[in-house]
């Protein structure tokens, strides 16, 4: 699968793994928040790449103290219009630190890439019935923002 | 008035470029309705009964004449022939077509105008007082934290996909002419004890089908802290706020549900985060946007102006339009001027093409240039001088909007109603019409006076009823067009909810429960006293029994 990651379009090597999967394939993977927080001390001595997903409600908080362990945290879109993802993003890098990857998956639209740029999200998992090349274009919607967020320290009051 | 910088200026180009790319796709099947939807909202286009409805933002209802001329000539061009008034400060057109809306854009651009926000999930124009700057009885002017907001809230990358729309306002006057307790935020400039200029903030009021009147949560956020606060507000909200169900997902039902004390709680633990952060206003930006709205160039005048008194004393109709539609003004020497847009067989808050215009020329003449749009759905020269009254009102006469009934049952909030809007459940704008003409003399409006009728054709409140002393709300009962009565509410300082007087009314006996309304206010008030207050002394029990007397 192609995601778009930093601005480009890049082969993906996550798998990612179902809320009741038995077992945990190798290589890397990105994982319910349900699932790391059930099998935590199992997968903390892995080999391969741990990634978690959040959905709509799962506070960023709730795994600040892990953050270290993940190469990825996912921020799910279960339909483009709940919004709860892009204030995710924000803390996890400006709150909590990640330098990570942080990556939009689901409802994903070209329409709502600036935005989720801007937020800290730097891959994407475009919805697959849309074009990935098109999709690039949106991230030179604006040249010029207002506020500060993940994407630039100072409002532009302070600049 | 807020003079565009090279980046606001740049962001407006950007969004007409993008807007059109979206309607491109569109257009061509690419974006399907839904997901064009959301698109179309956040810019204010709507796709109404019978064709598309834009909605133009005009910030703090604060217009330049040249951006009234770029809206006349919209309305002339791509609308017909005119445009509505809304009661947050917005124009809107009721017939768009979607392949003009790029073109639009570009127009509006050209005079530093867009219709960003004005609908959508995401934070809307900003509303502030319309005499906001000019008026006696103010602290400070709310302008510039109006235009910060505006600002920050523009694009914002977080806050754009709400549980639900999200509407600011402010008033920097002691008397609060912005409905700031109706708003899913509101600030209201206080000054405290050592002089310092700050807001008293209230979260979760609101209309529609859950009226609330918005809770304090703040009694003084020192100004600089504006953003920083409303940023912890926003994200509390986008976090708890419920998308399970549209009718719970406004902030006021979040905070009853929570209670203010637990909502506060979480808007201050966020806040001891974001208080800390880069959105802290510095000194040099609120100067800086404060500087835009330059103190205009008064003249000085300290002598009575004999030429506008001795009109007033011989001009019997000039004299009542100054006492109707005119206020007493910061600067010795100057009026803040109301023009009516509200009159039999108009629907409130319409005006034309050539009115458009007209006001735009008597701004340049007699008002720096600048209108106001205001959320009662009338427009102002706010700055007009004493001697130049005369020469304004005549020419306004002319054109139909010098009409002295501000303030009176005459002046009456109304929504679009089932003439136009997919929501509507009943027509308002037929009962507003009926109302004006039915009581349309002039002696008996003064003798009613101040007296604020407020009609939505649905539970979405748009016209406000909720608030009216008197509300007339559009229901539908098994297909035929009802109209409840409510009465007692208020917008203002006294903020209030209207009562339900009884069983709704058909569109035929309306009227005549209004008139009976107003003939138990008539028998039982105390010299002097408004309706609101007679209500308010003897309770809502006269009312609903001989409203109903003869049913």
């Amino acid at each position: 699968m192609q995601i778009i990651k930093d601005k480009a379009i890049v082969d993906d090597h996550w798998q990612h793994v179902a809320a009741d999967a038995e077992t945990i394939p190798d290589g890397d993977v990105i994982l319910p928040l349900a699932l790391w927080q059930a099998r935590r001390a199992e997968l903390v001595g892995r080999n391969g790449g741990i990634g978690v997903q959040l959905e709509p409600g799962d506070h960023p908080e709730q795994i600040a103290e892990d953050l270290h362990r993940f190469s990825v945290v996912a921020c799910n879109f279960p339909s483009f219009r709940d919004g709860r993802g892009y204030s995710y993003a924000r803390l996890l890098r400006e709150r909590y630190g990640f330098t990570g990857e942080v990556r939009a998956v689901g409802d994903v639209l070209r329409d709502q890439l600036f935005y989720m740029a801007r937020c800290g999200f730097n891959a994407f998992e475009m919805r697959p019935d849309r074009s990935i090349e098109d999709a690039l274009k949106a991230f030179g919607d604006f040249s010029v923002t207002y506020q500060n967020a993940a994407d630039t320290e100072l409002p532009n009051f302070r600049r | 008035m807020y003079h565009y910088t090279d980046i606001d200026r740049t962001i407006v180009q950007e969004r007409a470029a993008q807007f059109r790319d979206q309607v491109r796709r569109r257009l061509i099947g690419e974006l399907t309705e839904e997901e064009f939807r959301p698109l179309r909202l956040m810019n204010g286009l709507y796709l109404q009964l019978h064709a598309y409805m834009l909605r133009v933002a005009v910030p703090y209802g604060l217009l330049a004449s040249k951006q009234l001329r770029a809206l006349a000539e919209i309305a002339e061009k791509y609308d017909r022939g005119y445009g509505h008034w809304t009661t947050r400060q917005n124009l809107q057109y009721n017939w768009i077509r979607l392949d003009d809306v790029p073109e639009i854009l570009d127009l509006l651009a050209s005079v530093d105008m867009h219709a960003i926000q004005t609908s959508g999930n995401c934070i809307r124009n900003i509303s502030a007082d319309h005499f906001a700057g000019a008026i006696a009885d103010e602290i400070e002017d709310p302008r510039p934290y109006a235009e910060i907001m505006r600002q920050w809230s523009s694009f914002h990358p977080e806050f754009s996909y709400l549980p639900r729309k999200f509407k600011i306002a402010f008033s920097g006057a002691v008397q609060d002419r912005a409905a700031v307790a109706f708003h899913d935020l509101g600030f209201r400039i206080v000054k405290n004890d050592q002089g310092e200029i700050g807001f008293r903030a209230y979260v979760g009021g609101g209309m529609g089908r859950t009226p609330m009147i918005g809770k304090v949560t703040r009694e003084f956020l020192p100004k600089e802290h504006l953003l920083t606060y409303t940023e912890a507000v926003m994200r509390v909200y986008n976090e708890y706020g419920r998308r399970d169900n549209i009718y719970k997902a406004r902030i006021k039902i979040l905070v009853h549900e929570l209670g203010v004390e637990e909502f506060s709680r979480l808007v201050d633990a966020e806040w001891e985060h974001t208080r800390q952060s880069a959105l802290v206003l510095t000194e040099a930006e609120i100067a800086r946007v404060a500087a835009s709205f330059s103190p205009l160039d008064y003249d000085k005048v300290t002598e009575p102006v004999a030429a506008f008194e001795d009109k007033r004393a011989s001009d019997k109709a000039f004299a009542n339009w100054v006492e109707r539609n005119t206020l007493a003004h910061k600067v010795a020497g100057y009026r803040i001027v109301n023009l009516s847009l509200k009159k039999p067989s108009i629907a409130p808050g319409d005006a034309t093409d050539s009115q458009m215009r007209v006001i735009a020329d008597l701004a340049d003449h007699y008002s720096f240039g600048q209108i106001r749009a205001t959320h009662e759905q009338n427009l102002v020269l706010a700055d007009v001088r004493q001697s130049d009254l005369f020469a304004l009102w005549k020419a306004l006469e002319l054109h139909g909007l010098a009409t002295p009934n501000i303030a009176t049952l005459q002046d009456i909030i109304c929504c679009p109603g089932l003439d136009y809007c997919s929501l509507a459940n009943a027509r308002s704008i037929p009962i507003s019409d009926a109302i004006s003409e039915h009581f349309d003399r002039l002696d008996y409006l003064y003798d009613l006076g101040e007296l604020k009728i407020k009609i939505s054709g649905c539970i979405n409140a748009c016209g406000h009823h909720h608030v009216g002393h008197i509300g007339i709300l559009g229901v539908d009962k098994k297909g035929e067009e009802y109209y409840q009565i409510t009465l007692g509410g208020s917008a203002s300082d006294d903020a209030a909810i209207g009562q339900i007087i009884g069983a709704a009314f058909s569109k035929d006996t309306v009227v005549a429960a209004i008139e009976r309304v107003l003939n138990v206010y008539i028998d039982l008030r105390h010299e002097d006293e408004r309706f609101l207050d007679t209500y308010r002394r003897v309770g809502i029990k006269p009312f609903k029994e001989r409203v109903y007397a003869n049913n």
